[in-house]
């Protein structure tokens, strides 16, 4: 009995103090205010970045170069994902974001100040697949999005067939792998499929609707390791983890009608091809072109245009430009595309706006 | 009537107690913290899951289309995966739990006893990543063949050719749910060989006086008397279960579709969150938080009707 009276009266005021907590956390959210962080003169200074985590790779081989150079700036750049990088660099919780795809619209309310995108690298998206007896595989666009909007649910399909004439395709059921994770992957590989195949319907995005009984796997570690298992697997992969992890890459027709295998070339050739806009946004989708690799996709880094903190204003700027210009000779080493020497140019250019202080 | 004055001495309200007064009052204020807690983390998920929940209304939670690059929110698909894939985890590990806690209390010496207990636990103690890792690398490769071969042999029987019908593939929800019988397989065993601990051991002895066999006399006097313990141990099971993230989302192939066939991919609440967080803003982030705030509502029913039967059985017994 008296446990009992106890518990009523425990719950009672535990209740009353939720009330007054939740009333006290309504009233204190409109007086916080934000610490500047203060920056020593001739201190170290550190750019904390998040972002793309496709261009993690290059940031963390640059950022290392760049320190060995100039000890007095430290880079961490922690990555997970685009989304996180704008969300992070709208509430100024970082330096730059890096992202593989522009601000949308509806967003842009959310950044305080005008910003600034400098195209960094630009890497393939190989289509990888596992099938016996098949070491050579051409896929047109259209008959990528049949496979992956499951219309085509067999290897020896006529389409498939017409796209590799001479070649013995078994009846091997196709299973889709797709990233389960939002992803830019994602976002290239289907903007690519809205650009180049009318049939495409499930449109582009981070995630789209993917056919039932399709296998989402996490990051692009997870869909390399699910193709390699499954026999009669195709999935999409960011070439650095594809050609890490010895996959099959299939030949994809480019605009020009070649049949194009993904490389650094064949992306750095989408690159000259692309109708760069004034913000040096562009999109590297089933660019026209010699020798290109259709399903490219680039990455940029994000920054404020006004920088008001001097000391890392500076640094970011010394860090730009080296990411253009030194660190364009390194993106190759860690399987990216480097940048053609004329969007370089207009990047560096670029660098002029960027006002601190 | 001696013994008063010295009963008051102890418990008297002279200055020489602040100490226990100061005592009270912050074991006081731990315990109401994880009520704020609680409340806070209720209010603000509602709160920031509130754009996703005006945006779909009540089809959040009764339509099945999960698509995020067309703002169509719909989580019916993953709460039935999130449910099917407990379910399934629980037809695996209840009987091999409880299994286990009739033997450790029933038979075995109390040396082998304590021996399976620990080993159980050691369990409890592996991180659910390393589940996930060893899923991927191989359980999923590997029981791909042992559902190509069910699907084939059942494929003319009725309801088993449903269910494993459709594809075999290795990450499915299957796979999941055996990765989750033997996560949870700890928490029900030694839930459960509390509940039958309890049981007087005067009870088993009068049955097997009377001439029961030993397993009449678990049947007669032993379940009866722990099953309060004992579907409370299975129900908080099924909480861990759902709550489960990212060793499910490893393996369950995310695939958002209802589907009877157990060997197909499918996704559940916790590992869509897990998943998609990373790129996800606007919207798609309020209905990613939306489904926290569907998953604590299933947690909390699931885990306060496992305190409630525990409390009605108990009383049941001190009647």
């Amino acid at each position: 009995m008296i446990t009992r009276i106890h518990t009523r009266r425990a719950t009672q005021t535990a209740a009353t103090a939720i009330i007054v907590a939740l009333g006290l956390s309504a009233c204190g959210s409109d007086g916080s205010t934000t610490k500047t962080p203060n920056s020593g003169g001739g201190s170290t200074v550190t750019l904390n970045a998040s972002g793309s985590s496709f261009q993690k790779n290059l940031e963390e081989t640059a950022a290392k170069a760049f320190n060995a150079k100039n000890p007095k700036t430290e880079i961490a750049y922690a990555g997970g994902g685009s989304a996180k990088g704008k969300t992070d660099l709208a509430a100024k919780l970082v330096d730059f974001a890096g992202t593989d795809s522009p601000v949308k619209d509806a967003d842009k309310g959310n950044f305080k100040g005008d910003l600034l995108y400098f195209p960094i690298a630009a890497a393939p998206i190989a289509v990888t697949y596992k099938l016996a007896g098949v070491d050579k595989l051409q896929l047109s666009a259209e008959t990528i999005a049949g496979i992956f909007q499951a219309k085509i649910t067999t290897w020896n399909d006529a389409a498939i067939k017409a796209d590799n004439a001479g070649v013995n395709l078994p009846s091997t059921k196709i299973t889709i792998v797709h990233r389960s994770d939002g992803s830019g992957t994602t976002s290239n590989f289907t903007k690519f499929l809205v650009a180049a195949a009318p049939s495409w319907k499930l449109d582009k995005g981070d995630t789209v609707n993917w056919p039932a009984n399709s296998v989402g796997a996490e990051k692009n570690t997870g869909v390399a390791n699910s193709v390699s298992q499954t026999e009669g697997a195709i999935g999409y992969v960011d070439f650095a983890d594809a050609k890490k992890a010895g996959m099959q890459m299939a030949a994809i027709k480019n605009k020009a009608s070649e049949w194009s295998v993904p490389s650094l070339d064949g992306a750095a050739a989408a690159l000259k091809n692309v109708a760069v806009k004034d913000d040096l946004t562009f999109a590297a989708a089933d660019a026209s072109g010699a020798g290109v690799y259709p399903i490219t996709a680039p990455t940029w880094v994000l920054v404020y245009a006004k920088q008001t903190d001097k000391a890392k204003g500076t640094a970011l700027k010394a860090y730009l430009n080296y990411l253009l210009t030194e660190g364009q000779t390194l993106a190759p080493t860690v399987n990216y595309a480097a940048l053609p020497a004329e969007l370089a140019a207009k990047a560096i250019k670029q660098l002029d706006k960027l006002q601190i202080g | 009537m001696q013994s008063i004055p010295e009963v008051r001495q102890l418990t008297g309200n002279g200055t020489r107690n602040w100490g226990d007064r100061a005592f009270r009052s912050v074991a006081l204020a731990c315990g109401l913290a994880v009520f704020v807690i609680l409340g806070l983390i209720a209010f603000t998920s509602t709160n920031k899951a509130w754009p996703a929940f005006s945006h779909e209304g009540l089809g959040f939670v009764t339509t099945n289309r999960w698509v995020p690059n067309e703002n169509h929110f719909g989580a019916l698909a993953l709460i039935y995966g999130t449910a099917m894939s407990a379910v399934l985890a629980l037809l695996l590990s209840v009987p091999v739990s409880f299994g286990i806690a009739l033997f450790v209390t029933e038979f075995a010496s109390p040396k082998v006893a304590k021996l399976v207990t620990s080993l159980i636990d050691l369990l409890a103690a592996v991180p659910s990543v390393v589940y996930g890792l060893w899923a991927t690398l191989a359980l999923a490769p590997n029981v791909q063949g042992l559902y190509k071969a069910l699907h084939s042999a059942t494929a003319s029987i009725p309801v088993l050719n449903s269910l494993f019908g459709g594809q075999s593939q290795g990450y499915s929800l299957m796979t999941a749910s055996i990765v989750l019988a033997i996560m949870i397989t700890p928490i029900i065993t030694s839930l459960s060989r509390e509940a039958l601990a309890t049981v007087p051991e005067s009870d088993k002895a009068g049955a097997l006086a009377l001439g029961a066999t030993q397993w009449e006399a678990i049947r007669v006097a032993v379940f009866p008397k722990a099953r309060g313990g004992l579907t409370a141990a299975v129900l908080l099971g099924l909480g861990r279960a759902m709550g489960e993230t990212i060793a499910v989302a490893m393996v369950i192939g995310s695939s958002a579709q209802i589907t009877l066939h157990i060997f197909s991919p499918a996704a559940t609440m916790a590992g869509t969150v897990a998943s998609q967080w990373g790129e996800a803003s606007g919207i798609h982030q309020a209905a990613l938080v939306g489904l926290g705030v569907v998953l604590f509502i299933f947690t909390i029913a699931i885990n306060s009707s496992a305190r409630f039967i525990v409390a009605r059985s108990d009383r049941k017994l001190a009647s």
